[in-house]
């Protein structure tokens, strides 16, 4: 790794982003709901700025100049996608609407068929709705098990845990976070879906945080089967994501949408589909988007995704013990430091997350205060809601004060 | 006390807020109640439970548990110290008024008394919803306890 990421340098990277350079309520913004979504830099702005001004026509289908210079912009962010999560197949990156669609494609196209009664599907409890709604509903429909692997209480998981339930048998599917947008638990990848092979499981990860804070490369998840993903929780635009799946697995899978672009022959009475990728990018796809998005995925690697992760980090950690200083307040977070970054959830005695968000907010600070779509979740911690601040690699030292700052005067005045 | 240099900030939670949600009134359960019903705002979750007694056509008893944020405890407290005693006809009326005003609709309510403080919470849409789902859970259990009353004759 290089130099780690200096505030000169941070200080310059927020040069790059006009957001942030706000006032809110007369107070600067300081900006810490990232894993809600991220801020663009100007590059990626003007990037889809320009799609419009200068290049934009639909693609595939036509043979003038325009529509081929978008088609080969279009696909060209297709291969930097798939070189930057480490993918020598770029048939195998699908453009869907973000991580949400990714998982409903998944559930419907492959869940659907190869789901039965009687067979197990197994979610963590810690899912965003993305990644457990999805599959409860499939298990529902075919009468399927709908499984739940749950924490440890010091909020980590156990491969020990996962492996009694494998062992029930019929175990088809499991679908798991690689970090979670609650709690900044980071996944052993690697170990769970090697585990879940063994029992021949088909395996999903959602890398909505992941991939925007961690540095991911598919080539160290040998056995992981699908990925989704969204490019606004990576400083790209909203609206487009990325479903990477397995050719073998994508090959025998039956469409997701059906129309334009996916097909190859339309008959009367039958239709032949087109090859993959394409398969399932059916209409006019988000191609505005997924060329910024390869904008954002150019800004972020020149920065390093480990140096980016060991800043924040460092942010995270440092906001931490900050906050579990003050009194009332409790850290809702791995007990082991090594497996938490990116989030930051909290509850503040009996200051209800709304109370406290709002005079945060009346201060300039952004934070998310409810249930983080983790409902199950929150169930399990024994809350109804908490405080939830998020980090990201254009956050500064002098925010995380400002942060813990303003939670101790809240703490006081709804004292 | 505190340090009150956020004007903003006081505009919605008034002193009298604080107060309500510090020290709720008719807080707990209600001995004899006809009805209990829970209503619960997912989004932001805030949990309120409104039981209601009712004879002779006047609301007699009205109590509230439940978890949430000041705003919401504070308009469940109000709102029961609001209520209690008065005529059905007048207790629909002020709640249909109450979330006419915070809506920013034309309301044929006058507004007094603590009530008046949660008005800010207009000035914070979010919030909005917090303050109304007393008042709805509320109207809901009035409409269980009439039904109920009117089956049982």
């Amino acid at each position: 790794m290089r130099e780690p990421i200096s505030p000169a340098e941070v200080a310059r990277i927020r040069q790059d982003f006009p957001i942030l350079h706000r006032q809110v309520r007369g107070k600067p913004l300081v900006y810490l709901d990232n894993a809600a979504t991220t801020q663009k830099p100007i590059q990626v702005i003007d990037a889809q700025a320009r799609v419009y001004k200068e290049l934009n026509a639909n693609v595939h289908r036509g043979v003038h100049f325009l529509s081929q210079e978008s088609t080969d912009a279009y696909e060209k962010s297709r291969r930097k996608i798939a070189r930057h999560v480490g993918v020598k197949d770029d048939a195998e990156v699908i453009f869907t609407r973000g991580t949400t669609e990714a998982v409903n494609l998944v559930a419907a196209s492959y869940g659907r068929t190869n789901v039965g009664a009687g067979d197990r599907v197994v979610v963590t409890r810690m899912e965003h709705h993305s990644n457990f709604v999805p599959w409860q509903s499939l298990a529902l429909e075919k009468g399927a098990e709908f499984e739940i692997w749950e924490l440890t209480p010091d909020l980590t998981l156990d491969l020990n845990d996962l492996e009694r339930i494998l062992k029930k048998g019929r175990v088809k599917l499991l679908a798991f976070t690689a970090m979670s947008n609650v709690l900044g638990l980071i996944t052993p990848v690697r170990e769970i879906s090697a585990l879940a092979k063994q029992y021949g499981a088909t395996v999903l990860v959602d890398a909505a945080q992941a991939m925007g804070h961690l540095p991911v490369s598919l080539a160290d998840w040998p056995h992981v089967d699908f990925v989704a993903f969204s490019a606004h929780k990576m400083c790209g635009p909203t609206g487009i994501g990325v479903l990477w799946g397995r050719r073998t697995l994508l090959e025998a899978m039956p469409p997701f949408q059906f129309g334009g672009d996916m097909i190859l022959q339309v008959g009367d009475q039958k239709t032949s589909w087109n090859e993959l990728p394409w398969k399932f990018e059916a209409g006019t796809p988000n191609y505005g988007d997924s060329i910024a998005f390869g904008f954002a995925l150019d800004y972020m690697g020149q920065i390093g995704m480990d140096r980016i992760a060991e800043y924040e980090t460092r942010l995270v950690h440092g906001a931490r013990a900050r906050l579990e200083r003050i009194p009332g307040v409790k850290v809702l977070a791995p007990a082991n430091p090594d497996l938490h970054s990116g989030a930051l959830s909290f509850t503040t005695g009996h200051v209800h997350p709304h109370d406290l968000a709002t005079f945060l907010d009346a201060e300039g600070v952004a934070v998310r205060a409810g249930h983080h779509c983790a409902q199950p979740l929150m169930r399990k911690l024994g809350v109804i809601a908490t405080s939830r601040a998020s980090f990201s690699f254009y956050n500064t030292e002098e925010e995380v004060d400002r942060l813990a700052q303003v939670v101790k005067q809240a703490m006081e005045y709804f004292g | 006390m505190m340090d009150r240099n956020t004007p903003a900030i006081d505009a919605l939670y008034r002193e009298v807020i604080l107060d309500h949600h510090r020290h709720p009134r008719n807080f707990g359960a209600l001995e004899g109640a006809d009805i209990t019903v829970e209503g619960y705002n997912p989004l932001c979750g805030d949990r309120v439970e409104i039981a209601v007694k009712l004879e002779g056509g006047s609301l007699v008893g009205c109590q509230f548990k439940g978890e949430g944020c000041s705003i919401c405890m504070a308009s469940a407290s109000m709102m029961t110290e609001e209520v209690v005693r008065r005529p059905l006809e007048e207790v629909k009326e002020t709640i249909e008024g109450f979330r006419a005003l915070l809506k920013g609709e034309e309301c044929p309510l006058a507004v007094e008394g603590d009530l008046e403080s949660l008005v800010g919470v207009r000035n914070f849409p979010v919030r909005i919803k917090c303050a109304l789902l007393p008042w709805s859970t509320l109207n809901d259990a009035l409409k269980q306890a009439q039904e109920k009353k009117g089956g049982s004759r």
